[in-house]
């Protein structure tokens, strides 16, 4: 029968949870990552990873798989696509059932729940999903080749895929809520430079509209209230990231008012035994160097406690 | 040309008409290994290792092989414009039919509600 206890559980297989999972089984934990999805986390959903320090391209997809066979190498066990059915945090033996109901127990448990892509949040966008709102650039460009397509959000993301978009579609408007970007300096100068790329700035979606696809949407301008509709086929969302923590809303870990986890410098939360990394903390800049630096504060903070207990 | 994933392939149109008309319960993705079809893969291999879905093919195709047109083409497929194309055969028909990144839950819930035993 599989071994179920553990030293250290770790929630999710993503930068943070990987490298956690490295260090602590490199310091001798006996670890384990579960990750309700495939192992990777955000970093697959990225196409060209340039800014990694020590590796000057690699996609998302290579570099992911590569922290998980550094963490099995050192003797983590992961397990992919198990949802987590229940967690018992205040106890002094911690405890995970998931979904097929095994129940893996540790000393210690690391919150590396993630991030999730943000939806806007209105009227038709579920609806609409792959029949004409994407998320993915790199994924579904090219089905919008020769034809106009809208860009929402101001930040690097957003800019970086509306000036990509232009490969494909014959012109890109991008649609802001606020009247500047929040995006560094060159890729706002990368956007202005570019013919196709058109603005609307201070407003927002209200509303997607279409049959059987997408053919149009409500655009709002915020300081006025105007509402205009306009017709498009292709609407691409780069509105940013939240935190995944549904997970722990019934339980006493605390979070924010955007319910993300709080923790202190050694990345512990408010649970004694509980500590938390990556893109589901409470911080402002969400990068995979600063989930790896997470991933490793955590793990040892983590190798620290259990080895007083 | 097929993907290089770790699931069975379908290379051809005459193989997938041949495994929708011999097997009752069939589910193929065709994608690319691009990020919204790699995790489909890695749920689908996981569902086909767990050995409660032994009742249903599990296959994935190149969304671009002129090949694959057998799954672009598809009526339920017209409106679909996010990559990977999941479609659901039973008994040689399409039963269902998405488009873009799944999760598992979102799977199985169509596999125990379309394949059940």
């Amino acid at each position: 029968m599989e071994n179920t206890n553990f030293d250290v559980i770790i929630l999710g297989g993503g930068p943070a949870g990987l490298t956690a999972g490295m260090y602590l089984a490199r310091g001798k934990a006996k670890a384990l990552i579960i990750d309700s999805s495939m192992i990777g986390g955000q970093t697959i959903l990225t196409h060209e990873i340039a800014n990694y320090p020590g590796i000057e391209s690699t996609s998302g997809f290579m570099l992911a798989n590569t922290m998980k066979k550094q963490a099995e190498n050192f003797g983590c066990t992961i397990k992919s696509n198990a949802k987590v059915e229940e967690l018992v945090l205040e106890s002094n033996r911690k405890s995970i059932r998931i979904a097929n109901g095994e129940i893996y127990t540790a000393k210690a448990i690391i919150l590396a729940t993630g991030g999730r892509s943000r939806m806007l949040g209105v009227k038709g966008e579920k609806q609409f999903k792959g029949m004409g709102i994407s998320y993915c650039a790199t994924c579904d460009g090219d089905f919008f080749t020769g034809k106009e397509i809208i860009v929402v959000g101001g930040g690097n993301s957003a800019l970086e895929e509306a000036v990509s978009l232009t490969n494909y579609a014959s012109k890109v408007t991008i649609v802001h809520q606020f009247d500047h970007f929040q995006a560094f300096q060159h890729a706002i100068d990368e956007v202005k430079a570019n013919e196709k790329i058109d603005f609307i700035m201070e407003s927002q979606i209200n509303e997607f509209k279409g049959e059987a696809g997408l053919q149009a949407v409500e655009i709002e301008h915020i300081p006025t209230g105007k509402k205009e509709t306009k017709e498009i086929n292709g609407v691409f969302i780069f509105i940013g990231y939240e935190a995944q923590t549904e997970i722990l809303h019934n339980t006493a870990v605390k979070l924010n008012d955007y319910k993300e986890i709080l923790v202190d410098a050694a990345m512990q939360t408010n649970i004694e035994g509980i500590f938390a990394a990556g893109d589901s903390l409470a911080k402002r800049y969400r990068q995979i160097t600063t989930a790896v630096s997470d991933g490793t504060i955590a793990a040892l903070s983590a190798l620290e406690y259990i080895n007083k207990k | 040309m097929v993907l290089p994933t770790n699931l069975k392939h379908v290379a051809t149109a005459q193989e997938l008409t041949d495994l929708i008309n011999e097997k009752e319960n069939v589910m193929v993705c065709a994608g690319r290994m691009g990020p919204m079809c790699l995790p489909v893969y890695d749920s689908m291999k996981t569902l086909e290792e767990s050995g409660d879905y032994d009742h249903i093919e599990f296959r994935d195709m190149l969304f671009d092989s002129p090949e694959a047109a057998i799954i672009r083409n598809l009526p339920e497929c017209r409106s679909f414009m996010g990559l990977p194309f999941n479609v659901y055969y039973k008994n040689g028909k399409v039963v269902k039919a998405t488009t873009s990144i799944q999760s598992m839950d979102m799977i199985t819930l169509i596999l125990d509600s379309e394949f059940a035993k």
